[in-house]
């Protein structure tokens, strides 16, 4: 029953093995951990995202590929996993959170829409005919209730708040070596350099600007938070979640 | 007739210092019968905010009941209570969705909404009024809102009595009068008023005797 291979169990998703586990959703968790490294690091001033950007090939344009997506101006989302599934991932999480902003006028808070995605890779461990989404996300983003926070969500749909977490492959030494770095008045820029720290252990290659991409999300001050009451009329706010370029990537590394 | 003016009744709010006011008249009719006197056009949705509802009964007692739900769902959802500001964009949307077969009230919003500090917790109060239409396009204001089947009146009466930066017992004041005064001049209007002056600590109402004919 409890064989390698997941036994009668391992192929209709709904059904509990006598153990008590959904054994789809174990073999998920292990696509995940598969995954290239992503991490998450909550500083006193703000969060950083970051994730390790991998090709098969030289010829492949990595300039184009996007591990680290904007879903709207205060919340951006990286993963480890399966690429695809988190492209319909973004896509589900951006609509919603437009139709947020269609009822109340604004972008909704990071807790809002983890729960929102969390919602639908919940739904797909309990649906006829689908399987789990093979990827784990890091929810980064910033809102007036809440101020900054970070959230992990799994494909069995559960999810939690984290001052600093790490997904993927390695995430096992990643989090051991947050949890030596971490503390709680760590700055932006320092939580940066530490998550730069983190993924080079275990880093397969050399860390360029190509092969590494970052996200933050900064703290609006009084007089950015003001300001962006003219700019919700239009729906775009200053965003508080931002992609560093390449160039920034590079000056980050240099250091 | 307008559809509007079937039931009767009229809605006001105004802006004072670090407070706001609303009120409504009390008649419901059936077109020229006054059937009941007791008809509260204003609903509480937070311990700082208010709803008017004036317009066709039936869709103020729908609305009422929608607006508590979704409000309900939204404080539950979010762990906090709905801004005003938010309320008045939920109120638009939830108008706007029954574009071609609309709910037939001109809904006044009115409330304090909280100044954001460096601690978090709100220590400052913003006045805040919006009115819209009966498809929920959205009307600002700085300094008073009318609806309802005087509101051609109001609007006359208010432009009149209102200045900036009334204390609320001022304000109180402003407010009555315009109503009763405006109310006066409306058959479809009148019959006792309701006020609610909402202030950073406290809310006060009190209900005004009027003309009965």
């Amino acid at each position: 029953m409890a064989s390698a291979d997941g036994g009668a169990y391992s192929y209709s998703l709904t059904v509990f093995s006598p153990s008590g586990k959904l054994v789809q959703i174990e073999h998920a968790l292990a696509t995940v951990s598969q995954g290239t490294t992503s991490l998450g690091i909550k500083a006193s001033n703000g969060i950083v995202i970051a994730t390790e950007k991998k090709s098969s090939s030289l010829l492949i344009d990595s300039s184009m590929l996007d591990k680290v997506s904007v879903i709207c101006p205060n919340i951006g989302i990286v993963y480890s996993g399966m690429g695809p599934d988190f492209r319909v991932l973004v896509a589900k999480a951006r609509k919603s959170a437009q139709a947020y902003w269609k009822i109340y006028g604004e972008y909704p808070p990071t807790k809002v829409l983890t729960q929102e995605i969390a919602t639908v890779m919940q739904q797909a461990t309990q649906s006829g005919g689908v399987r789990p989404y093979g990827v784990s996300l890091l929810v980064a983003g910033w809102d007036i209730n809440r101020g900054p926070s970070l959230y992990q969500v799994d494909p069995s749909g559960s999810f939690w708040a984290w001052k600093a977490s790490a997904i993927g492959k390695n995430m096992v030494n990643a989090k051991t070596f947050l949890e030596k770095r971490y503390n709680d008045d760590i700055s932006l820029e320092d939580a940066i350099h530490t998550a730069l720290l983190t993924l080079k252990e275990g880093f397969e290659g050399q860390m360029t600007e190509k092969t590494i991409e970052i996200g933050v999300v900064t703290v609006p001050t009084t007089a950015e938070l003001e300001a962006s009451k003219i700019g919700a009329e239009t729906g775009r706010p200053k965003p508080t979640f931002r992609k560093l370029t390449e160039e920034e990537v590079r000056d980050y590394l240099a250091l | 007739m307008s559809i509007m003016e079937i039931n009767g009744g009229s809605v006001i709010a105004m802006v004072g210092k670090e407070c706001v006011a609303i009120a409504c008249d009390l008649r419901l009719g059936n077109q020229a019968l006054t059937i009941a006197t007791n008809f509260e056009k204003i609903f509480p949705v937070t311990d700082r905010l208010y709803l008017g509802l004036p317009g066709l009964a039936t869709d103020v007692a729908t609305l009422r009941e929608r607006f508590r739900f979704r409000v309900n769902m939204y404080t539950i959802k979010e762990e906090r209570e709905i801004t005003p500001e938010t309320f008045a964009r939920l109120v638009s949307s939830t108008l706007y969705e029954k574009r071609f077969g609309p709910y037939f009230v001109e809904p006044v919003i009115a409330g304090l909404s909280p100044v954001p500090s460096a601690s978090g917790k709100p220590e400052k109060w913003e006045p805040f009024i919006a009115a819209t239409d009966l498809i929920g396009c959205l009307n600002f204001a700085k300094d008073f809102v009318v609806a309802g089947t005087s509101s051609d009146k109001l609007f006359g009466v208010a432009e009149g009595l209102w200045e900036p930066d009334l204390e609320w017992e001022d304000l109180f004041e402003t407010i009555s009068q315009t109503l009763m005064n405006a109310v006066d001049r409306d058959a479809f209007s009148g019959w006792g008023g309701i006020v609610h002056i909402i202030t950073p600590d406290k809310v006060i109402t009190r209900t005004l005797k009027a003309r009965m004919d």
